[in-house]
């Protein structure tokens, strides 16, 4: 589905202007409007609506996990969603990968001068099903805008709150010799649904993100294995970077197996014919967690329980040998080092 | 050099005057020009690099590859050898 | 993915290494032209199933690799004037030039856009009558049929706005300089199989004749590369020097024609330099003067390049398969790929890059 701002049923409110202003961003009758009219009504709860300049929240007992994220993606809107949906999501799953229940975001956004007022409206219907989704609410935000070419049409900022419960240390320090890799569905999606939808590529493509909110899946996965060990969405970077940082963290060893590796075909094949790695691209709606050897299939059961779980595998392992580096067994059996990429992969002919 | 990649040709069309296709890769689409391969029917194969097709896919000659990796599968396990040379023991040779 | 999976199938490559080993009976040194090859041996780890007497050596088949200095700092140069907007392949956007790269160059406000198809910049000129669209048209013979179509497009629609700046080279020179040298061990090789798709591989024969070496268009896939050094091995363990052709669901003797015959129509054979390597004769494409129009060097007239290699860089030696990458001094120390000195460290089939990503010894539990 390739969401595009005119697909939003919700009316666009009316205003003087078809374009973000500089004015609205300049805490005078405008940016009291575009509060009023567009931010209060999709992120509509009490705190927000006292529209202090804090939000007053009741301390949860317990350990805090507090986490902040910048969205910059370009196109806006890309097949399996937008910018809206990568703030919330983005930021919800960071908080969820220490374990903790994502409780409150904040928002703030950065216009350029100029970006039309119905994509503004379409990023926050955008974010307040993504907030409806994952049980969280925006309490607090803030706006600014830029002079045109100051920014890239739009950047967000979300900020997460969440409670840790007793018990839950997770960390990518805790990696242990034996311990299971376990990623839960297929990768590379959300990264090439954004190459692809790239003008100059030349693709007529179906291939959607899979951004989502994870607290859900993690949830079901620690209430099986309350010592799981590590968490993390591999989002830029991809899986490779994530196992890289878990190896050099924990000080150990990984070794895949590369026909455990799920990839969608079509992300597989658009991979191949751009030259990509799909080890390295992003993912938005996946989770790699690493679960001792003897929960492994519990842990698996569970992720395979939820929606957001379903296609979860086993990827490979924790091993003592050769510290700080990932390898693969390939298909046919010999192995290659899985390093840290060295910037942004970029589609090849050679 | 030369990355190229087979796919499935699902539509041909004109653009700008030049002869165009939508190539299939398990699922993903892009436009390939076909100027080089005019014979290439819909349902056919193809080798896309640069987003021109540059051959038609000898489907008869992938089909004989296999064919003949599959004999030697055969013919080593025959042969009474493993794969590196060295001498089956007895029950493994198959006849 | 069908006609890329099944040449994949770990059963049947067993089976082609296994023969490979019964087949091997002394060393032998085998070179691997293309750079596709080099990535693909490098991405299922194929060197290591091989006999220890195998060597693999990787040959210059990296247009990305072997486009002059001069020629980035062109681009660069175009890329800087407000009224263009220069296209490239991915490959070419941080292989370094004298100073800067296409992606430097972009992020200090040049309008540097990457395209998939030479087609993608004709549309670009065809959207955008008041820019100069400039297309980098890098590549062996496999590209320059893609490249020649967007010039004879673009003279079709009368886009004035469109040139090329090329840098295109041809193999058949380069092996015959390889072979020609003295200090050349290889003994057999693997021609790229893409680039006898377009070209054919009737003018191996003679080379292969003339210099007694084996010479096997190869595939890509791990059966296809396993195919190609069988061939190659049981020629040499036979003392045969033939043109065999393995990529034979793709590659026919002559070619094909039609793509020969835009190469034709558009370019001109000329001498050409091969960064690292220094001039070839007659090893390169430029537009004829009947394209002049659409040749952005002459358009653009770029003055006053003084290219600059990095002295350390030993490049040259490494795509003639003379040195390994790890024998460079500046190897993994002022030269990795977040900082390359030389094009075969950028490029993500150039040997240095591919020997700094595997260069750790993995020891298997």
């Amino acid at each position: 589905m390739n969401v595009k701002p005119e697909d939003f049923s919700c009316p666009l409110p009316i205003t003087d202007h078809d374009t973000v202003q500089l004015a609205h961003g300049s805490g005078g009758r405008l940016t009291a409007e575009l509060v009023e009219k567009f931010f209060l009504p999709r992120f509509a709860n009490p705190t927000l609506a006292r529209l202090e300049d804090q939000a007053v929240l009741e301390c949860p007992v317990g350990r805090l996990a507090f986490t902040t994220d910048t969205f910059v993606v370009d196109p806006l809107f890309f097949p399996g969603g937008s910018i809206g949906d990568l703030a919330v999501n983005g930021t919800v799953n960071d908080v969820a990968m220490g374990g903790a229940r994502p409780l409150w975001l904040s928002t703030a956004f950065v216009i350029e001068e100029g970006l039309p007022l119905a994509t503004l409206h379409a990023v926050l219907i955008a974010m307040e099903e993504a907030a409806k989704a994952a049980g969280v609410t925006i309490v607090t935000g803030d706006t600014k805008v830029v002079g045109k070419g100051a920014c890239d049409k739009l950047f967000i900022n979300t900020t997460g709150l969440g409670v840790v419960p007793e018990g839950i240390n997770i960390s990518a320090t805790n990696l242990k010799p034996g311990d299971a890799v376990l990623v839960s569905g297929t990768i590379a999606d959300h990264g090439m649904a954004i190459l692809t939808s790239r003008e100059g590529l030349s693709f007529e493509s179906s291939i959607e993100s899979d951004t989502a909110a994870l607290h859900g899946l993690v949830a079901d996965m620690l209430a099986v294995c309350p010592e799981m060990r590590a968490l993390r969405d591999p989002t830029r970077g991809g899986v490779a970077t994530t196992l890289n940082e878990f190896a050099r963290s924990s000080r150990v060893g990984i070794v895949l197996r590369e026909e455990a590796i799920p990839v969608r075909p079509a992300v597989r094949a658009a991979c191949e014919v751009l030259g990509i790695d799909p080890l390295y691209v992003a993912n938005e709606g996946k989770l790699v967690a690493v679960a001792p050897a003897e929960k492994a299939e519990a842990v698996l059961a569970a992720m395979r329980a939820h929606p957001l779980g379903a296609q979860a595998v086993c990827l490979g392992e924790v091993t003592a040998e050769n510290p700080g580096l990932v390898a693969m067994r390939t298909l046919l059996g010999a192995h290659r080092i899985i390093d840290m990429p060295v910037g942004e992969q970029l589609p090849r002919i050679c | 050099m030369c990355l190229a990649v087979p796919g499935k040709v699902v539509a041909i069309f004109e653009e700008n005057g030049l002869r165009m296709g939508h190539i299939d890769y398990a699922g993903t689409v892009s436009r390939a020009c076909l100027e080089y391969v005019p014979e290439i029917a819909v349902g056919q194969y193809t080798v896309v690099h640069a987003g021109f097709a540059i051959s038609m896919l000898d489907e008869a000659e992938a089909a004989q590859s296999f064919a003949a990796w599959r004999e030697l599968t055969e013919a080593v396990h025959r042969s009474g050898t493993d794969l590196f040379g060295n001498p089956l023991p007895p029950e493994e040779t198959k006849e | 993915m069908k006609y890329s999976d099944e040449y994949r199938d770990p059963a049947l490559a067993q089976r082609l290494v296994g023969e490979i080993h019964r087949t091997v009976t002394r060393p032998w040194t085998v070179m691997e032209i293309c750079g596709g090859h080099t990535h693909a041996i490098m991405r299922y780890g194929l060197d290591q199933l091989l006999p220890k007497g195998l060597e693999l050596v990787h040959g210059p088949g990296c247009p990305v690799c072997v486009t002059p200095v001069e020629l980035i700092d062109k681009a660069v140069a175009i890329a800087a004037c407000p009224e263009v907007i220069l296209t490239t392949f991915g490959d070419m956007l941080r292989v370094p030039g004298s100073r800067q790269d296409l992606q430097m160059a972009r992020s200090q406000g040049a309008d540097v856009r990457m395209v998939y198809s030479p087609l993608e910049a004709v549309a670009l000129a065809r959207q955008h009558p008041e820019r100069q669209v400039v297309f980098f048209a890098v590549g062996f013979e496999t590209t320059a049929p893609a490249n020649a179509m967007a010039v004879l497009q673009a003279r079709r629609e009368g886009l004035a706005n469109f040139s090329e700046l090329v840098s295109q080279v041809l193999v058949v020179p380069a092996m015959r300089a390889l072979l020609a040298a003295p200090e050349n061990r290889v003994q057999g090789y693997l021609a790229a199989g893409h680039v006898c798709t377009v070209m054919g591989f009737a003018e191996y024969e003679a080379i292969a004749a003339e210099y007694r070496v084996p010479i096997v268009p190869t595939g890509f896939e791990p059966l296809d590369i396993l195919e190609g050094l069988l061939m190659v091995v049981r020629q040499l363990e036979a003392g045969e020097h033939r043109v065999e052709n393995q990529y034979r669901r793709s590659v026919g003797r002559s070619g094909n024609a039609l793509a020969q015959q835009a190469m034709a129509e558009v370019f001109r054979v000329a001498d050409r330099t091969w960064r690292g390597i220094g001039l070839l004769p007659q090893s390169g494409l430029l537009l004829r003067e009947e394209y002049a129009a659409f040749d952005a060097e002459r358009r653009f007239a770029v003055q006053g390049i003084r290219a600059a290699e990095a002295p350390q860089c030993i490049s040259g030696l490494i795509l003639q398969g003379r040195q390994k990458p790890d024998q460079c001094p500046a190897f993994g120390r002022e030269c990795t790929p977040g900082h390359p000195l030389g094009a075969t460290m950028v490029s993500g089939e150039g040997a240095c890059a591919a020997y700094f990503k595997y260069q750790h010894v993995w020891i298997p539990a």
